[in-house]
């Protein structure tokens, strides 16, 4: 396989398997979390490092991977208190945990390949250099399989909790009168979300995983009403955003992750403008047909009220209208 | 004791100390407003959304003055949250997906352009990643003016419409049939937050830049109910850990400064929220346990639900 085909498979199998967490992100209005977990996972990997002195551990993803569902914990405590909203909850905790990263880095760190640059905006260039060799035969770069391992968790995880996550997205008060834990169902899809975001940011850095995992959903959600379109529409529109963004960054020479960020608000923009149902366009339209429609009908009654009446009767006349009508 | 002596008398300090006190003074002022009309994290975005304009501005004008930057990231800020606002207004998407996606977008665009920057010949873009972490100590005395100016209006405006502002923040519905245009309003509102985004982002960088606004803003809320005493607070914690920040940062050597101010306000934050009275954690904790007593001598045998 040739690197850039390579680069391009990772990108979409990363963009695909972003996406689908995400679709219920959207649904759940919790789309900020999902950059704040990208944040903190700074502090998981900086943690598991200190513990295991090796950046190649399974231990910094580990770490990583329960910083972001300690981060949910936090918010959530934080904004239970009643004393602040959930916003504001979010934007304390995530500049906390990524201020001590920061902090941690900067100080015990230096000498050792840990900077900042690389977690947050990440380098899919590099990605087919790491090689995933066994028993001597190379089978094609390492991220290909790390994120095929967590394209296939989300995917499983989804179909088997399919109805749980169906109904609580939808209507948490029933689903939880019907006996699902709320507190499970969420908590169990933000692991998931910061699983995937630990798994991802490798490949496109910590920042842009918010673009893989808000764009496509959020697109898909203005073009159908089913959930399960939704899921497909978010996965296809994630795969083409993948491989248009890196065609362009080959073409321009610049950042890969970067430009597959801006593909994405470039099909939101379009879908935004000409969406079927609840584009822009359509949306506009709809309007001024109620409007017309609505005038119409003022005008009905305008000349209805008038007619039988003798001594307004000029004041439906041709001539008389465009006075009274106003 | 010596060393902070010493330290007082340092330049640097004094004015790396003085930026990042006007810069926690203004983000506590505008944080405020922003906290109360449930817009936390629109500071978030904005700031992210900030870094394309810079390297626009860098790569049209060629020049890399601060004024100059600083005005591609105002303009590219405001067109971030005008977006975010017009997707919210006419599409059935609601407020926290649009910010995450502008942001984002807007984000990786900057990306987009500083590759493209680093690769156009004889130009020194050194300086435009400083705006990503934020550099503290490369703070100038230019700068420190120009932040003085944006304050001195930013303040000014919020003294002159103190009370279109309060009304609107609490009940935009009644401002409205009072005649005051909640548009109008939430525009100049909008544009003032920007601007003090805008004008921290040297000293603490686009990424912690949201803390600087809402964490001063959340402090004050729990020691009062008034709105005066609310902003003139949160200016207060903005201000003390901004310097005490910066303090912190030259005294130990390789602390960042920027996150060292977000820590600080972070603390004063927990104290808060744990010990405000009437309003904090303990205070409720011991109510708790006043009441349960209370119940228990007066009523006997009752058994107390515990909640």
């Amino acid at each position: 396989m040739s690197p850039q085909f390579e680069i391009q498979l990772i990108a979409v199998i990363v963009a695909v398997a972003c996406s689908l967490p995400g679709v219920f992100l959207v649904l759940r209005k919790m789309s900020m979390m999902s950059d704040s977990i990208t944040h903190t996972i700074l502090l998981g990997i900086v943690l598991g490092f200190f513990m295991t002195h090796n950046l190649s551990s399974p231990i910094l993803i580990l770490g990583a991977a329960l910083m972001g569902v300690i981060t949910v914990w936090l918010t959530e405590t934080l904004s239970r208190t009643r004393l602040l909203a959930e916003d504001a909850a979010i934007g304390i905790v995530f500049p906390l945990l990524f201020s001590i990263a920061i902090i941690l880095i900067t100080r015990y760190a230096g000498s050792v390949h840990l900077d900042t640059d690389s977690v947050l905006l990440g380098e899919l260039a590099f990605a087919p250099f790491d090689r995933m060799i066994i028993g001597g035969v190379d089978i094609g770069a390492k991220a290909i399989y790390t994120t095929g391992i967590l394209l296939l968790i989300n995917v499983t995880a989804i179909i088997v909790f399919f109805k749980e996550l169906e109904i609580s997205a939808f209507d948490p008060i029933l689903s939880a009168l019907l006996g699902f834990s709320p507190a499970l169902i969420h908590y169990g899809l933000m692991t998931c979300v910061s699983l995937t975001t630990v798994g991802a940011f490798q490949a496109v850095g910590s920042i842009l995983v918010v673009a893989f995992m808000i764009g496509p959903p959020i697109t898909a959600y203005l073009l159908t009403d089913s959930l399960k379109y939704m899921l497909l529409l978010s996965a296809l529109i994630g795969a083409a955003n993948a491989i248009l963004g890196y065609q362009a960054a080959a073409f321009f020479d610049v950042s890969i992750a970067g430009s597959m960020a801006v593909m994405t608000g470039l099909t939101f923009l379009l879908v935004f403008i000409f969406a079927p149902h609840h584009g822009f366009v359509s949306t506009l339209r709809r309007r001024n047909q109620l409007k017309l429609e609505f005038a119409k009908m003022t005008f009905l009654f305008h000349i209805y009220n008038q007619e039988g009446n003798e001594r307004n009767d000029c004041k439906a006349s041709v001539d008389e209208i465009q006075t009274h009508s106003h | 004791m010596t060393a902070i002596l010493s330290l007082l008398n340092d330049y640097t300090f004094q004015t790396v100390a003085l930026g990042s006190g006007l810069l926690g003074l203004i983000s506590g002022v505008m944080g405020s407003f922003a906290v109360l009309r449930k817009q936390s994290l629109l500071g978030d975005g904005v700031s992210h959304s900030a870094l394309p304009g810079v390297a626009i501005a860098f790569i049209l004008l060629s020049s890399k003055n601060t004024e100059v930057l600083l005005l591609g990231a105002l303009l590219s800020g405001l067109l971030a949250t005008l977006f975010i606002i017009t997707i919210v207004r006419h599409s059935r998407i609601k407020f926290d997906g649009a910010l995450a996606l502008v942001m984002s977008v807007f984000f990786g665009l900057g990306l987009v352009l500083l590759t493209y920057v680093q690769k156009i010949p004889n130009s020194n873009q050194a300086g435009l990643k400083r705006f990503i972490f934020g550099q503290a100590s490369t703070l100038l005395s230019r700068d420190i003016f120009l932040m003085s100016i944006c304050g001195f209006i930013l303040l000014s405006l919020v003294v002159l419409f103190w009370k279109e502002f309060k009304l609107f923040t609490f009940d935009s519905d009644y401002a409205k049939s009072l005649g005051f245009s909640p548009k109008k309003l939430n525009l100049l509102l909008s544009l003032m937050i920007v601007l003090a985004i805008i004008i921290g982002l040297q000293t603490v960088g686009v990424i912690l830049m949201s803390a600087m606004l809402i964490t001063p803003a959340v402090a004050a809320r729990q020691w009062t109910n008034k709105l005066w005493a609310m902003v003139f607070l949160s200016s207060c914690f903005g201000a003390v850990s901004g310097v005490v920040g910066t303090a912190a940062s030259s005294m130990i050597p390789k602390l960042p400064t920027g996150p060292s101010i977000v820590v600080c306000i972070s603390i004063i934050v927990i104290i808060s929220i744990l010990a405000a009275p009437g309003r904090g954690i303990l205070h409720r904790m011991y109510r708790h346990r006043k009441n349960r007593l209370l119940y228990k001598l007066e009523g006997g045998q009752i058994n107390v639900p515990t909640i």
